[in-house]
């Protein structure tokens, strides 16, 4: 190893060894430390959007507090607060479904709030009766289908999808995925957990293939033509309209928007929403933050961005909303979703959708 | 190094030290263990039910999976490399390595970006070609995508291992089977082949390890093991107790797997008797021989390197402007960071115990080093929850009895732990270069420094540890690369807002943002390439 002789040449080599130690072990505890200054607000968030930079910075700029971000799934998030108790440096948790709010809520990991601003920005609907948590967004989750390849007429419910004429052209993500739990709660919520345990083994069996892959995933299997129907969010045409890829772009404008449910109860949606950390060291600048995200300015952006539905309803509507028109949507009580999520996860489990 | 029965020296610092070192390393291990008995949680009854069955199955046919093709893999690349005379053979030789810095997980996302609907392979079928391809044919996110993926980053294991024991063979041996007329497929079959079962075994066994330690693969296609399950428990339910038992299960099939492995090696003598052997030669074949064996190595490179390589850097073109910030550089100064500490640490810990061993090479000093380098046999999130469990308690403890408002938390997603876990999990990786450069560099020149006078610990630091300079420097870098691409442990253990370059790459992809991670992907793959160059060069340099 000629590569190795030259260190045996050199002698101050024993020296150097130490500091080399002595440097690294050092460092390696300044690293533990977090550095504090000035005001600050620390979230723990399950979103990754990029508008969520967007928005954090705005609010920089404001208010002039700076805003530190933790991303990590809402379960992750959830057990680091458990862990952490009274020492955590959270102030702030937000999550991208109903049901995780439900659980922090459940496991006291929240606590609650009162704002004017967002009580007059946020419709009661979209906010906990006890003020622990409240909305930032709502999305739907509809069915996109092939243009080509399906009569929007026979589309009606979700409950229709069990049927045999959809053997074998249903596509959608797998079990493991928060909103299709939600989505399954809801349905428990509306016809029972047997009714849903039969729904959804109907369901898998009407599928085009096992469940896998990501809601871009099933329209882009829609668009090759593997299935006709998927059940997927809102948000994500509206960001595969709008991608750099063009082949993304394509995709996406092979398939059609359906809201199931129209004639009853109405189009499952859930929400992304935020809450104050029980034990939050800045809680002003937490509230503050809240507030902020509540105003017609983020909540724009959020629209616009991210092509989330806007919680905030003077805001106006954005045009690929507007393309899809109004829909009736299942005003269901949101902690419900989280009540139930641990029946829907063993019902798919029982039904070995996975 | 020569082990006596005699009882001289039973008990001294050095003993006592490395006898420290290994108890603590253990801890993991023997805390699930226990635990064990704890009842289990309130999900394990519905898992039992559901999908106990599906983890085993699921397990059981990756490992047979992999270890089939792996060693088709292996085993041939090795044989044509060091039996023929090709063009090209000399590039192949290192070349056929290169996949072993591509991480499980990253060649995952960077097939599937490559097959999927909007890659580049379908793009081009629909635009130019005008076929319209049925994403279900080339869907790789299932389990024999899974057994492809693994294997072709894997199968580098049984191709080194292989081509050291073929080029070793003497060429006595093969002239005296040319001799008996045996053809060469004959040989191959009848002699080569079986004398280096131990090796093949030996990287099989290897490639195996890694396959119940990966998570990033599993996850991402949707097959379920009991790492995935491990970590759903965890997480998901908060179910700890689940996860414990979830974690003994996978151990009982780390367990079968050293068991087979030492049963099959038993005591058959494979090696030649003759200490000076003349590597064989390597014969020449007909032109379209020499092609095609030419061929089938461009084919493995490309599938297995080059073809995902590209992708990557394709990904990287269209991305780095958009990825590539403070925060960027943030991520891989932590990484590199947290990477060589663990490095110093563990070659540290390593020369305490193998110096320990080499002043007192006692059979059961020696039996009590082995123990501390079982944790590469672990999977990664074995140990993780191995070692939450009783820090969590430990925590607890602290705060109730040493912080002034019965708070806090020191040590819990602290560095200090997950800096532990790697120790825990890769010592063996540091242990085994400086093992041998112990063995080369022979006692003997230590006895001398220590009859002049010069205490054992003088002769350490002024002769022993100077000699071996280069196997430190090893042992270092190993590690370094091994910790780098580490994940299922390191997604358990990190601190709060602290990524490395692999668990950032995983997040990305996961959500979706696959093109976007091949930035940190890339550095990975970058410095997981470096030892191998060096690899080869000793392998070269030792004229194997």
């Amino acid at each position: 190893m000629v590569i190795f002789d030259f260190l045996n040449k050199q002698s101050v080599m024993n020296q150097s060894f130490f500091r080399v130690i002595c440097v690294s072990v050092l460092s390696l505890s300044m690293w533990s430390c977090a550095g504090d200054s000035d005001e600050v607000v620390n979230i723990y968030t399950h979103r990754h959007y990029a508008a969520d930079q967007e928005l954090f910075a705005r609010f920089t700029e404001q208010t002039g507090i700076k805003v530190n971000v933790v991303n990590a799934s809402a379960d992750e998030l959830i057990q680091k607060l458990e862990l952490e108790g009274a020492n955590s440096p959270a102030d702030i948790l937000i999550t991208v479904d109903a049901g995780r709010l439900y659980r922090a809520e459940e496991k006291g990991l929240f606590q609650s709030f009162q704002s004017d601003i967002v009580n007059r920005n946020i419709p009661a609907k979209f906010r906990d009766p006890d003020g622990f948590w409240t909305g930032l967004t709502y999305r739907a989750r509809i069915i996109a289908y092939s243009k080509d390849r399906v009569n929007p007429e026979d589309l009606s419910t979700y409950e229709d999808l069990a049927s045999d004429k959809w053997k074998g052209r249903i596509l959608t993500r797998s079990s493991e995925n928060i909103y299709n739990q939600s989505l399954l709660a809801s349905i428990i919520a509306a016809n029972g957990t047997e009714a849903a345990e039969q729904w959804a083994a109907a369901v898998l069996g009407n599928m085009a293939r096992d469940p896998k892959g990501s809601d871009r995933d099933q329209v882009k299997a829609v668009a090759g033509g593997e299935g006709d129907i998927a059940i997927v969010n809102t948000y994500y045409i509206g960001l595969m309209l709008n991608d750099e890829n063009q082949e993304e772009r394509k995709a996406a404008e092979q398939i059609a928007i359906f809201f199931p449910n129209q004639a009853d109860r109405g189009t499952h949606i859930n929400i992304s929403g935020i809450g104050v950390t029980k034990y939050a060291p800045n809680k002003e600048n937490a509230i503050r933050l809240i507030e902020y995200l509540s105003e017609e300015e983020a909540q724009s952006v959020l629209a616009n961005l991210n092509f989330e539905y806007p919680i905030n309803s003077k805001v106006e509507t954005a045009s690929l909303h507007k393309s899809w028109g109004d829909f009736k949507a299942d005003d269901i009580n949101l902690s419900i979703l989280g009540e139930k999520n641990s029946d829907a996860v063993m019902i798919f489990d029982r039904v070995g959708w996975k | 190094m020569e082990l006596t029965k005699l009882k001289y020296y039973w008990w001294n610092k050095w003993i006592g030290l490395a006898l420290l070192v290994v108890l603590v390393i253990t801890i993991p291990i023997l805390t699930l263990f226990f635990n064990i008995f704890d009842p289990p949680g309130e999900s394990w009854s519905h898992l039992k039910e559901n999908l106990l069955y599906d983890y085993f199955i699921n397990t059981l046919l990756l490992l047979i999976g992999v270890a089939l093709c792996t060693f088709f893999l292996g085993v041939s690349s090795a044989w044509i490399v060091s039996s023929y005379n090709f063009p090209g053979r000399r590039y192949f030789e290192w070349l056929l390595i290169l996949p072993l810095g591509f991480p499980g997980y990253i060649m995952a996302y960077t097939y599937t970006g490559l097959l999927d609907y909007a890659g580049p392979i379908q793009s081009f079928m629909r635009n130019s070609l005008d076929i319209q391809v049925n994403g279900g044919i080339i869907d790789i996110m299932n389990l024999p995508g899974a057994i492809f993926i693994l294997s072709i980053t894997l199968y580098p294991y049984i191709y080194l291992l292989s081509r050291a024991s073929f080029s070793q063979q003497s060429k006595t041996l093969q002239e005296a089977a040319s001799l008996l007329k045996s053809s060469r497929s004959r040989t191959f079959f009848k002699v080569a082949l079986p004398m280096a079962r131990p090796a093949i075994v030996g990287g099989i066994a290897l490639a195996s390890m890694e396959v119940l330690n990966d998570y990033g693969v599993v996850k991402y296609f949707g097959v379920n093991t009991f790492t995935t399950g491990i970590f759903r428990s965890w997480f998901s339910m908060g179910d700890i107790s689940t996860a414990i038992h979830l974690a003994v299960a996978l151990m009982c099939f780390v367990f079968a797997l050293l068991f087979l492995e030492n049963l099959h090696r038993g005591n058959s003598r494979y090696v030649s008797s003759n200490p000076t052997n003349k590597p064989a030669e390597k014969s020449n074949l007909s032109k379209p021989l020499r092609y095609l064996m030419s061929g089938i190595c461009t084919f493995i490179f490309l599938v297995s390197f080059f073809i995902p390589f590209m992708q990557v850097l394709n990904w990287v073109f269209l991305t780095y402007q958009k990825v590539i910030d403070r925060e960027f550089f943030l991520l891989i100064y932590r990484s590199f960071a947290l990477a060589i500490s663990s490095g110093i640490v563990i070659v540290l810990l390593s020369v305490i115990l193998l110096y320990a061993l080499r002043l007192n090479p006692i059979k059961w000093v020696k039996n009590a080093t082995k123990v501390a380098i079982l944790g590469y046999a672990v999977p990664g999130a074995v140990i993780a929850i191995g070692i939450m469990v009783p820090v969590l308690e430990l925590d607890k403890y602290l705060a109730s009895h040493f912080s002034s408002d019965g708070r806090g938390l020191w040590i819990t997603g602290s560095l200090f732990l997950v800096v532990f876990a790697y120790v825990v999990r890769f010592m063996a990786v540091g242990f085994h270069p400086i093992e041998s450069g112990f063995q080369k560099v022979g006692i003997h020149v230590n006895e001398a420094s220590r009859l002049l006078g010069a205490g054992t610990n003088k002769t350490l630091f002024k002769i022993d540890l100077p000699l071996i300079k280069p196997s430190l420097f090893a042992g270092i870098l190993l590690v370094f690369v091994d910790v780098l691409k580490e994940l299922p442990l390191t997604l358990i253990l990190r601190p709060f807002n602290y990524h490395t370059l692999a668990t950032k790459a995983f997040d990305m992809a996961t959500n979706e943002m696959i093109a976007e991670s091949a930035n940190a992907a890339l550095v990975i793959i970058l410095t997981g390439i470096i030892p191998i160059i060096f690899l080869n060069r000793l392998i070269r340099v030792r004229n194997i």
